[in-house]
């Protein structure tokens, strides 16, 4: 029998998973800043977007090309495999069908790249049907640097991980690749209303 | 550039001698991408889903270590080798 | 008895709260005793561990605050508002609790009178703990290594261990204690404000051709400007050693 501490508490319990709540989360108003590394300061006028590998045609957008881009304000929900979940947060961002439209690929996998050397990889269909954004405002505003602005991935429906901050390239593969948590133990896919946290779950 | 989201190795002294058994902030450690020696406890540590240690020279990933299921598993593939003190 | 200090190997220890000092509005002192405890370093720090009645456990690293005493641990805790650890041992342990804890830890910022000097300590707010440990040794073991310290806080009010630094700074030989504060200093203040930036502490601290030995402790962005700027006047970086304690942990 492990020794308890006499009057303490958590300070925040887990909430009641509900359709908002996934298993083991519990919600918070805050927005922590979780990061493998430093944050990358990037200029603008040096700051490119490139979808690149098994494509026919690579993309690359500059900052200006890429804010002309038609763009979605969205609210959605966010859950960190740290145990925090953020509902309604409020991001505007261009989906990722807008910036995959026509492209032609075999690819079934993506590896997404971030400045700072930062990798995670996701199934190709998670990044298309109205499920992903790359986003660039947070509730208005240009997103800060130690939320991954310039502009970072935003993939709601699985763990924050898989939402890479300062976005850099998104690599198309025949094959699965594991990005930098999933190399150390994390789960390939990640899908918190499963509980995917860790390898094996 | 400065980024105030980072602690030292100091910060990863109990974890350290869970999993090597002695004290390892004083032990130094090689930097298998550029090669500078360090103390453990010199480096920086990211702290998010896991610890990340990278070296205070190059900023390249010396040591992860991540808690999964009660176990704790380093990650020593970023340093070429690692000396505690005598 | 230093050397095995360090080296023994760690488990969790249940050891009692025997003394409690307040030591600012917001900072608490809390003496430990804890059984077969093998001495410490100044500098070193332990691991407490809080654990719910429904299992549920927080971690977190704490300074200690004294030099080696026998079977007493002193740390001085910062409640933090949002924290989940420090408020309960600000506020919910007495006298005659106990807690569980492991340590003593740390072999790199450590600091004992033979390593030898001058000594330069820099604290921010309750970055103070381990260099406390560290000035309370030089003077308990009568040792003339001579010593600045230069702390920095942001109000009167949150000055740790007030009465003894200034008993200190007026009867010590070889130790010199600057204090700066950010944001309001105390009534009547002729002493120093604003940051510990680069001309102060080149105006403070010791010369980098005296090559001390330099111990920062505090919040990461004051430990990451003073260390920088210590280095760019000169210092030796293997010679300046830092703890930082995040934003987290608390």
């Amino acid at each position: 029998m492990s020794f308890i501490s006499r009057g303490f508490q958590r300070r925040q319990a887990p909430a009641v998973p509900s359709d908002r709540v996934p298993p083991g989360q519990h919600v918070t108003r805050d927005f922590p800043v979780l990061s493998a590394g430093p944050t990358p300061r990037i200029g603008l006028d040096e700051w490119r977007l490139e979808v690149i590998g098994e494509v026919d045609q690579p993309r690359s957008w500059s900052w200006q090309e890429f804010t002309a881009l038609p763009a979605e304000e969205v609210t959605v929900d966010v859950h960190c495999v740290t145990k925090w979940s953020k509902l309604d947060s409020p991001w505007t961002g261009v989906p990722l069908d807008a910036l995959l439209d026509g492209l032609e690929t075999s690819a079934g996998f993506v590896v997404a790249h971030s400045y700072g050397g930062y990798t995670t990889n996701l199934p190709l269909d998670d990044l298309t049907g109205g499920k992903a954004w790359v986003a660039y405002r947070y509730d208005g505003e240009p997103l800060e640097p130690e939320h991954g602005g310039p502009a970072r991935l935003l993939v709601p429906h699985l763990y924050f991980w898989k939402s890479a901050k300062w976005l850099r390239a998104l690599e198309l593969r025949a094959d699965d690749a594991p990005g930098f948590w999933e190399g150390y133990g994390y789960h390939n896919y990640g899908d918190p209303w499963r509980e995917q946290r860790y390898s094996g779950d | 550039m400065t980024d105030a989201i980072h602690v030292d190795g100091n910060a990863l002294g109990g974890l350290l001698i869970e999993v090597f058994g002695r004290e390892m902030t004083d032990a130094r450690g090689c930097c298998a991408s550029c090669g500078t020696v360090n103390s453990l406890g010199a480096m920086r540590v990211y702290r998010s889903a896991g610890d990340v240690v990278r070296c205070p020279t190059c900023g390249n990933v010396t040591i992860v270590a991540v808690v999964i299921r009660e176990r704790t598993r380093v990650h020593l593939g970023g340093v070429r080798w690692i000396e505690p003190v005598a | 008895m230093a050397r095995t200090a360090i080296l023994r190997r760690l488990t969790w220890a249940i050891a009692e709260v025997v003394d409690r000092v307040d030591e600012t509005p917001r900072v608490r002192s809390l003496g430990l005793d804890v059984p077969d405890w093998p001495g410490h370093l100044p500098g070193q720090h332990i691991d407490v561990r809080l654990t719910a009645e429904d299992g549920y456990r927080a971690q977190r690293s704490y300074s200690i605050a004294t030099p080696a005493d026998g079977s007493r641990v002193t740390i001085t805790v910062e409640r933090l508002d949002d924290g989940e650890v420090s408020p309960y041992l600000t506020d919910v342990l007495e006298i005659a609790d106990r807690i569980e804890l492991r340590g003593p830890i740390g072999g790199y910022f450590v600091w004992e009178p033979s390593r030898g000097g001058p000594l330069q300590l820099v604290a921010g707010g309750s970055g103070i703990a381990p260099l406390m440990a560290m000035l309370r040794a030089r003077l308990q073991a009568r040792s003339d290594v001579p010593v600045r310290m230069l702390l920095s806080w942001r109000s009167g009010e949150d000055v740790i261990y007030a009465d003894e630094l200034n008993a200190i700074a007026r009867d010590a030989t070889g130790v010199e204690i600057t204090h700066t504060f950010t944001r309001l200093a105390p009534d009547g203040w002729t002493g120093r404000t604003g940051r510990l930036d680069r001309d102060a502490l080149a105006e403070l601290a010791w010369a980098p051709s005296e090559r001390p030995l330099v111990y920062v402790c505090g919040p990461t962005g004051l430990v990451e400007a003073v260390a920088s700027a210590l280095v760019e006047l000169g210092h030796d970086p293997a010679r300046v050693l830092t703890e930082r304690f995040g934003p987290t942990g608390g």
